[in-house]
């Protein structure tokens, strides 16, 4: 079961390759069920279209290991949040060129909207400026620093 | 919904691929992994999983009763189908920002409308396949809101925002639900609905706000789309049946009626800008299976791949 665990978290995000799936906090239980390994998923937001090829890679994986009997379940419930990511997962996104979620989600609920501001991942100012709260795939907003004029991707607080 | 889902991850790996030409999609240790386990005749393999099957809500051996299906099918549809009317803005739209903003969108509205008709689809054995493209246009559930043509970029924005504000009230309301399945496709769907409601404010103030060419066109888009509110709020008999499953359409409309307002209100856009007296509210019967003619042509384009080569997959 250990092993099996290690597989499956070592199964790194097909539009993010810094990041594993464990990181991301997409990876929620692996477990055995009678004589089958169950690993349970949970999609970023409804719509990613990376869910798929993260579910087949696990699949490849694990059997590649060894493991003859495997099978992916997905669930909604909870929800994903970006609180879930490691902090391991974030100096990688940041070392990588996207700037990481900067605040837990949960902190945003209130009536008053909370922005802190993103630090552009490459000259590190705090001058930037968010062009489009929706960028290159879902998880990430599209934004410009204003200090050294280079675009970057934001992994948005969800 | 195969279909639509590739349109838009065309559209965004044709980007991704700007911004990043090392990215890969699978890397070599995965072909390696692949063809090793076909060497050891290992049974598992990707081809295996049922596509239909992937994503549900907090359980998957959860079967709707045929109310909640019918329920669920409804909220689908509304997705579905928006979805569907955004997908044709991919590579049409004023700028590029705003063409990935409307093609996610439609990919997380395309999200919620899997897990609804995947749950709908449990109550009579159909998967959500089955069900997008093979009901016919009076099988469909959706309201007429989610039907009306793109017209030009303020109706997308005033249909968008009139779509967005509902839905956000719906699945808040819905998250509390006693069927774990819709409450968990609803606190799902509801984080992702609050971005597009965003959205669609940024864009109705900066359009109302703009030249006035700008304001004009939008204040038409608000007067064209307006009709087309009061069918999202009219309860029937299945809400009554439904008890606390669902919230009754009725009480949602104060919720949206005070972010409509203040919306408006932002954009110094006051009712009669936009209410002309002379027409009133759409009759509306898409929840019945009653619908404007716009739904038609948009099924038939959607569904006429799928039932010229059924079964094809790629």
């Amino acid at each position: 079961m250990e092993e099996a665990r290690r597989v499956a978290a070592a199964v790194v995000d097909p539009e993010v390759p810094v990041l594993t799936i464990d990181d991301l906090g997409v990876l929620r239980d692996v477990r055995l069920e009678g004589g089958t390994i169950v690993v349970t998923l949970t999609p970023t937001y409804s719509g990613c279209p990376a869910i798929d090829q993260m579910r087949d890679d696990v699949l490849l994986s694990l059997t590649a290991e060894g493991f003859g009997d495997v099978r992916v379940d997905f669930t909604l419930s909870p929800a994903w949040t970006t609180d879930w990511m490691s902090e391991a997962g974030k100096a990688k996104l940041e070392e990588y060129g996207i700037a990481p979620p900067t605040h837990r989600a949960g902190e945003r609920s209130g009536p008053i909207p909370l922005s802190l501001g993103v630090q552009c991942p490459r000259c590190r100012s705090l001058r930037t400026r968010e062009v489009s709260r929706f960028g290159s795939t879902a998880c990430k907003s599209h934004f410009e620093c204003l200090a050294c004029l280079e675009p970057f991707d934001h992994f948005k607080v969800h | 919904m195969n279909a639509q889902l590739n349109d838009a991850e065309l559209a965004e790996s044709a980007k991704a691929t700007e911004a990043a030409p090392a990215t890969t999609r699978r890397d070599a240790a995965s072909i390696a992994a692949l063809h090793d386990a076909e060497a050891a005749d290992v049974h598992v393999s990707v081809d295996d999983v049922d596509l239909a099957a992937e994503l549900t809500g907090a359980d998957a051996s959860t079967t709707a009763s045929p109310d909640v299906a019918e329920y669920a099918m409804r909220l689908g549809d509304d997705a579905l189908i928006l979805s569907q009317r955004l997908g044709w803005w991919i590579s049409r739209a004023p700028e590029l920002e705003e063409d990935m903003a409307l093609a996610n969108i439609a990919l997380d509205l395309l999200g919620h409308a899997r897990s609804l008709l995947h749950y709908a689809g449990t109550a009579t054995g159909r998967s959500e396949d089955d069900l997008a493209y093979w009901r016919d246009e009076h099988e469909f559930r959706c309201a007429w809101l989610f039907e009306q043509p793109n017209g030009d970029f303020a109706h997308t924005i005033a249909r968008g925002l009139i779509a967005a504000i509902y839905m956000q009230e719906l699945y808040t309301a819905l998250s509390a639900s006693t069927d774990a399945s819709l409450a968990a496709i609803a606190a799902k769907s509801v984080k992702e609905v609050a971005y597009h409601r965003d959205h669609a404010v940024q864009w109705t103030l900066r359009l109302a706000g703009g030249t006035e060419e700008s304001r004009a066109r939008m204040l038409v888009a608000l007067t064209d789309t307006w009709p087309y509110i009061d069918e999202l709020f009219r309860d029937d008999e299945l809400h009554e049946r439904l008890g606390d499953v669902a919230p009754l359409p009725s009480s949602l409309r104060a919720g949206f009626d005070e972010v409509w307002s203040a919306v408006l209100a932002e954009a110094e856009i006051a009712e009669r800008d936009y209410v002309n007296p002379k027409v009133g509210h759409s009759s509306g019967g898409g929840r019945f299976g009653n619908h404007s003619t716009h739904l038609g042509p948009i099924l038939a384009e959607m569904q006429v791949l799928a039932r010229r080569h059924p079964g094809a997959t790629w």
